[in-house]
């Protein structure tokens, strides 16, 4: 448990950064892993920068989850700011893991929770500006949607 | 910071006197029980006298008590000892859906071997139901095995009347009394027990060292063989230092046992009431009456477990967490699924125990760090 999470996921869990939300975001992302309980959600705001590459200057999480997921969002969080939204798809659970300088192994599963809210995010913004979605991510769409189903359906008492 | 240790069912610190009792028997009285010289024999004395002291706290004899390493080894004990006894004749055993991992996980592998297995429900605080417990014990039920204070809830079982029904049944009755050895008066005669497992690091003695209670005349087969220490039934060189520890641990019980609970309860009651009434969207898991006089076990909705378990940590305070997230299967507390606590209750729930050196002070410090790391993590969560 605790006492396995390196110093660096102790530091991102104790003063996660960007977290809260984002009003009138470009996409927001939610997931959660039906097995642990744990639920993410991600927004993001994207912008056209000077070359005219859409960049995410924005983004901010919201996470229900252990020590390990928490710091899993925080870390998404400061790998996605200010990169394209080719590049930010490219971010895997292993580079969030590096980041934070290792995960103990029952706890991977909490990256790959970060990894699913972001390309949700990024589906939405796709979706919602009518842009091409690559095949892989609509793939990924399709798996998350259902855990998230489930998900809600679990915590929809507590929905405000 | 002061450290505030809240987690006394996990284990205890040892109380001092009983590390003064213990320290002769490392360097001075060290001798093997089965020598014959002196030294031997003054170890199989205090062996004897140490077994008088736990026999008297349950009002047993003292040939009925059979030291062990563990409540663990104690309970695997029972169910396995007990079930290769009865092999060829009896098969069936039944316990509850709320005992311990040792029972469980003994109760599963015996089912693995061909035994037969029935595990009673429990209401939603935790309690058997007497009835069903009638109705599933038949011809080839040679034990029933019922935590008598629940480890998690503190749920105290009426040891007694399941005890009467058993015996009214002709079925062997145990008790893993692990939690509630000193937190309840437990005499195993007037209670109906036949079987006990009580542990020495959950009363203010070392680890190492435990007992099981067995009624005179009940036939059961040793898990370890080799020597014939402690009547046959449990081989291994007496770990005579540890268990002076227990007995010393006990005689404390004994004589302050009573005085201190009353004091635990008190304690118990201001962390409930404070905790309620503070803080919003949190629940009382298990009774309100017939629990453990040191058990608290709340759950606060919008906050996983594990965070607030190493927030409350960073903060000083030590408590458990019955959190998905932090056991080693990503699977809820049984205890908590047993009570029909739905997966996302069961998640945010924090398990206090309270203890010897627990003051009033640490209690209304508790409440008021637990405000602000409830609050802290809301803030992070969807559902804060």
């Amino acid at each position: 448990m605790g006492n396995l999470y390196s110093d660096e996921t102790l530091k991102h869990f104790r003063n996660p950064h960007n977290y809260g939300e984002i009003k009138n975001s470009s996409g927001k992302g939610e997931a959660g892993n039906i097995i642990c309980g744990d639920v993410m959600s991600l927004y993001i705001n994207v912008v056209k920068n000077k070359k005219g590459q859409e960049i995410i200057k924005n983004v901010k999480f919201k996470t229900y989850g252990c020590a390990a997921a928490i710091a899993t969002s925080s870390a998404v969080t400061d790998l996605v700011k200010g990169k394209t939204i080719d590049e930010a798809l490219k971010i895997s659970k292993n580079d969030i893991v590096d980041f934070l300088k290792g995960l103990p192994p029952i706890k991977i599963h909490c990256s790959i929770l970060a990894i699913d809210a972001l390309w949700e995010a990024i589906y939405q913004y796709l979706t919602k500006n009518k842009k091409t979605i690559p095949q892989n991510l609509i793939e990924k769409h399709i798996r998350i949607e259902k855990g998230k189903k489930q998900i809600e359906e679990r915590y929809k008492s507590w929905k405000k | 910071m002061k450290k505030i240790y809240l987690d006394y069912a996990a284990t205890t610190q040892v109380d001092p006197r009983v590390v003064k009792a213990m320290l002769p028997y490392f360097t001075q009285r060290y001798g093997n029980t089965m020598s014959l010289h002196k030294s031997g024999r003054d170890a199989a004395l205090i062996m004897e006298k140490s077994r008088e002291i736990v026999a008297s706290l349950i009002n047993s004899q003292t040939n009925e008590i059979i030291f062990t390493s563990s409540a663990t080894e104690s309970n695997n004990t029972v169910l396995k000892g007990l079930a290769f006894a009865n092999s060829g004749r009896k098969s069936h055993l039944i316990i509850s859906s709320i005992e311990h991992d040792c029972v469980l996980e003994s109760a599963s592998w015996l089912e693995k071997q061909g035994f037969e297995v029935t595990r009673l429900s429990v209401n939603k605080t935790g309690f058997i139901n007497l009835e069903e417990l009638r109705k599933a014990i038949k011809k080839e039920t040679f034990l029933v095995s019922i935590i008598h204070g629940n480890n998690e809830i503190g749920t105290i079982q009426d040891i007694e009347a399941i005890g009467k029904i058993c015996h009214e049944k002709n079925v062997l009755f145990h008790t893993d009394a692990s939690q509630s050895l000193g937190k309840v008066n437990i005499n195993v005669k007037k209670m109906n027990i036949d079987l006990l497992t009580a542990s020495s690091h959950k009363i203010y003695g070392p680890k190492g060292a435990a007992c099981l209670y067995k009624k005179e005349g009940i036939i059961i087969q040793p898990l370890l063989h080799g020597g014939g220490h402690e009547m046959g039934l449990r081989s291994s060189t007496s770990n005579v230092a540890a268990i002076v520890g227990f007995a010393e641990a006990c005689q404390i019980l004994k004589n302050e046992g009573k005085k201190e609970n009353t004091r635990l309860i008190k304690l118990r009651n201001l962390l409930i009431d404070g905790i309620l009434k503070s803080i919003k969207r949190t629940h009382l898991n298990g009774p309100k009456e017939k629990r453990l006089s040191n058990n608290v076990n709340i759950s606060f909705r919008g906050v996983e477990g594990e965070s607030l378990t190493m927030e409350l940590d960073f903060n000083g305070v030590e408590v458990s967490t019955g959190s998905a997230c932090s056991s080693r299967t990503l699977v809820p507390s049984h205890v908590l699924t047993a009570i029909g606590l739905p997966p996302e209750e069961a998640h945010g729930s924090i398990r206090f125990s309270l203890g010897r050196w627990t003051k009033e002070e640490d209690i209304i410090k508790t409440i008021e760090v637990l405000k602000k790391v409830v609050a802290k993590l809301r803030k992070f969560s969807p559902y804060g």
